[in-house]
């Protein structure tokens, strides 16, 4: 590499109690480079990025930044004030924004003084929206974040890092939640960005973006750097090595005979605030041995589909008929107990309690199970046993049954939450963007593991912005767009895609 | 009904709802304050009384009536910051600690009460602050006595509302404070304190806290009784819910809280006789209650309220 280093971390390491997240590791960064950070679930990718951007104190470790001139400064560790002085900025894996504010409010906050008489929004608004221009990232800007959907709170939270004047840009899972197309934009505009003098790390399990446009691949397991190479002698395979030491496959989807409706859409029809909050006249049907794939850029009235069907919204009109039963919406609880199975699009906040132990979001929807009650007094060991012997099925990794679930990292929250649901065999699974964020292997299990549901007899709803998860599992697709639902008679890739788009094919 | 239109429409009702309002404001502001940053501050009754007490003692011993609201102020400022360091890098239960404040600030203030006076059955009386006179306007029908018959404490709550307002919706300190009591973690990324936030608008939600107690005893009273606060921070606590944490809401609800009173306390001499006094006394809290049962379910909660943040945690 001819270009100057602009950033040196030296045999940095942190261990959570008795979880070693990091191992002495030490990585270079040079300017105008593109570096891509991969590992599995747990690897330590975010704790490294943490400690680089000050939230986390390292145990031992230093970290240096070059100048311009090329000289060495060591950056005071355990304090973002200071790494973001010194232009590091950080797009965290979860989202850093206060919801009661709008965007420009969330992006100002911290560069500007606290007292003004008079508050330059006006002037920030121009910048902000200078940077949308150069980026291709839009977001709408005077609305409270607590409005907008996902996608679009990712592109607020890479905005907010772009407004800082970085130098070195640390990101964190940024396609996570974005369309394909948005990723490839976002990307691009990044390798311009890199051409003026920008240095990037980047996380991602998305091999495909790894490879196109990252120049360098360092990769992390269990805490240690176990490789490094350059992205032009990578391929798929190499990497896979790497990361985990083995290959995970999707089983492959076997023609079935699916079996009679277990759920149906009938006129369904919600009007929100908003045309984003709302949908008009869904039907469906899902049968047994069934998983119907449901395609559309985030922000389409999915979110809202979903929250129809598992209760949290009342609909406006038409019904919702499990196994021809008209369902009482408006009461999660009573849905669950009709056996619809919910992996939902926000694991964290809808899927786990963060403060409660494994354990006890283990048994969360089943707490009249027998096994792990009597009487209605619940039976502690009962109920360690219990997360155990799941844990141990469902491959769920982490800090033991007894810690907060929070501690887990991403693909381990939601492997417990595909216990949960698993075990309770549901009738319905109901499966939002399940595979966000998360690693080769454990995208792989969880596509197994609704392809094993959809075996033993339940139907499926895969609701997805990955094309390639919806073509490759579902047997039935439909797409979703601007609130409607439409049915999709081929697997076509472009046909879809079209439709996704909202360009009737 | 007659009895009421009179008492509704004399310009004495109005004055005196206003007087009653006004350490209300003070209180509601500085529990707002401390809320919006995501802190309950439940010390607020006993911070009434350190402020109440401070200030007047104050003025006895000499310090003239704005240097006593000033000691009141680094009373109110001084529990505060018990508050907020048990609360805020430590992280303990925000309920007990308040609480706790609240009955240490009212037994030390009894404390140094009976300890610089022993043996007084009656406290001895400062000079308190006089209604603001301004000529030709005070003299105005209805608007003068309403308004122009109030201390410069009075219009300082007033001008405090503005102020709150001011630096919550428009400078980089309220979108700091606001940002820090929905999602520490978003200030925290952008390299501010979250502990500095929080800390510094508890310590100042107290002092305005204790200004509240301060009117009691150099505007409305002209001395110290035990008891005299009297749950007035309480109410402060459920009218910052009524009022969903906005200001402008804030000084209606005081308002509201004050005619409620003003009006109890006319009630009983004009029907005093047909119904039990306790009635009347009862019927400003009952009515705040209704009033919150309404107001409370549109109230949008801080969302990280009551919710400690720790550096480094996850
Ligand atoms: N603040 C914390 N307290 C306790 N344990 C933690 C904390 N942060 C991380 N860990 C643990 O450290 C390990 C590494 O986690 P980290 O979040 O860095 O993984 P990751 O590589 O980013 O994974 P993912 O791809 O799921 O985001 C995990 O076992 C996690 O449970
Ligand atoms: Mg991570």
């Amino acid at each position: 590499m001819t270009s100057p280093p602009v950033l040196h971390l030296n045999g940095l390491t942190k261990t959570f109690g008795s979880v070693q997240a990091a191992q002495s590791i030490s990585l270079e960064l040079f300017k105008g480079e593109v570096l891509a950070l991969l590992g599995e679930n747990g690897a330590g990718k975010t704790t490294l990025m943490n400690m680089l951007f000050g939230h986390y104190m390292p145990d031992s470790g230093t970290i240096d930044i070059f100048d311009t001139s090329g000289t060495a400064k060591p950056l005071q560790l355990g304090n973002p004030q200071a790494a973001i002085a010194a232009g590091i900025g950080m797009v965290h894996q979860h989202f850093t924004l206060a919801e009661n504010l709008d965007a420009l409010d969330n992006i100002m906050l911290g560069s500007e003084r606290f007292f003004d008489f008079r508050r330059n929004k006006t002037k920030a608004m121009q910048k902000v929206q200078k940077i949308m221009d150069d980026s291709g990232l839009a977001a709408p800007m005077n609305i409270p974040v607590g409005k907008l959907t996902v996608g679009e709170r990712q592109r607020v939270e890479i905005l907010k890092a772009l407004y800082q004047d970085v130098k070195i840009l640390v990101l964190d899972e940024p396609t996570a939640v974005l369309t394909p197309q948005e990723a490839d934009k976002l990307f691009e505009n990044i390798t311009t960005m890199t051409k003026n003098g920008l240095s990037v790390i980047f996380i991602s399990h998305k091999l495909r973006e790894v490879l196109a446009f990252s120049n360098r691949i360092a990769v992390l397991r269990h805490g240690r750097k176990v490789g490094e190479i350059s992205s032009k002698e990578a391929n798929e395979r190499k990497i896979a090595r790497l990361m985990v030491g083995e290959e995970t496959e999707i089983s492959s989807r076997k023609k079935m005979k699916s079996g009679e409706a277990v759920l149906e859409l009938d006129n369904l029809t919600i009007s929100g605030s908003s045309k984003r909050e709302s949908i008009s006249n869904v039907n469906l049907i899902v049968k047994k041995h069934e998983i119907l794939g449901i395609a559309g850029i985030s922000g389409n009235g999915q979110t809202v589909l979903a929250n129809a069907i598992s209760g949290l919204l009342k609909p406006s009109s038409g019904k919702i008929k499990l196994e021809s039963e008209i369902l009482i919406s408006n009461d999660p609880s009573n849905i669950i107990q009709a056996g619809v199975g919910r992996i939902p699009e926000d694991r964290h906040k809808d899927g786990i309690v963060g403060q409660m132990t494994v354990a006890e979001n283990m048994i969360l929807e089943d707490l009249s199970n027998k096994r792990i009650q009597s009487r209605g007094l619940l039976n502690r060991e009962a109920i360690i046993q219990h997360c155990e012997d799941l844990s141990v099925k469902y491959d769920v990794r982490g800090p033991g049954a007894n810690a907060s679930a929070r501690l887990l990292s991403g693909g381990n929250i939601q492997k417990l939450i595909l216990a949960r649901v698993f075990e309770a065999a549901p009738k319905l699974i109901l499966a939002n963007q399940p595979t966000r964020g998360l690693d080769m292997g454990a995208a792989a299990d969880v596509a197994n593991r609704l392809l094993e549901a959809r075996q033993r007899g339940s139907g499926v709803i895969l609701i997805s912005e990955d094309l390639d998860e919806i073509l490759s599992l579902s047997d039935r697709i439909m797409v979703i767009y601007d609130g409607e639902l439409k049915a999709v008679e081929t697997h076509d890739r472009e046909t879809i895609g079209l439709m996704m788009a909202g360009e009737a094919a | 009904m007659a009895e009421i239109i009179q008492i509704l429409l004399s310009d004495s009702f109005w004055a005196a709802s206003l007087r009653i309002a006004t350490p209300l404001i003070f209180g509601v502001l500085g529990a707002l304050i401390c809320e919006k940053s995501g802190v309950l501050n439940l010390g607020i009754e006993g911070i009434f009384v350190a402020g109440a007490m401070s200030g007047w003692m104050a003025v006895w011993l000499g310090a003239g009536l704005w240097g006593g609201v000033i000691v009141a102020g680094l009373a109110g400022a001084f529990f505060g910051l018990i508050h907020a360091i048990l609360t805020v890098p430590l992280g303990l239960s925000q309920h007990v600690s308040g609480l706790g404040v609240t009955l240490f600030a009212t037994s030390v203030s009894y404390f140094f009460y009976r300890t610089a006076l022993p043996d007084v059955s009656s406290p001895p009386r400062i000079e308190p602050f006089r209604p603001l006179e301004i000529p030709i306007l005070s003299d105005l029908p209805f608007v003068g006595p309403v308004f122009f018959q109030q201390t410069a404490l009075t219009w300082l709550a007033l001008f405090m509302v503005g102020l709150v307002w001011y630096i919550m919706n428009r400078t980089g300190l309220g979108v700091a404070i606001k940002a820090v009591g929905d999602n520490p973690n978003s200030v925290d990324a952008q390299g501010l304190s979250v502990y500095g936030l929080r800390i510094g608008a508890i310590v100042v939600g107290s002092a305005l806290m204790a200004l509240g107690g301060a009117f009691l005893t150099m505007s409305a009273f002209d001395a110290f009784f035990f008891g005299m606060v009297n749950g007035r921070g309480w109410i402060c606590i459920a009218l910052v819910i009524f009022a969903s944490w906005k200001p402008g809401k804030a000084l209606f609800g005081a308002l509201l809280f004050g005619a409620f009173d003003a009006l109890q306390v006319r009630m009983q001499t004009e029907v005093g006789a047909k119904v039990p006094t306790q009635v009347f006394l009862a019927a400003p809290y009952v009515l705040s209650i209704v009033a919150l049962v309404i107001a409370a379910r549109r109230a949008e909660y801080p969302r990280a309220l009551l919710t400690p943040w720790f550096k480094g945690q996850r």
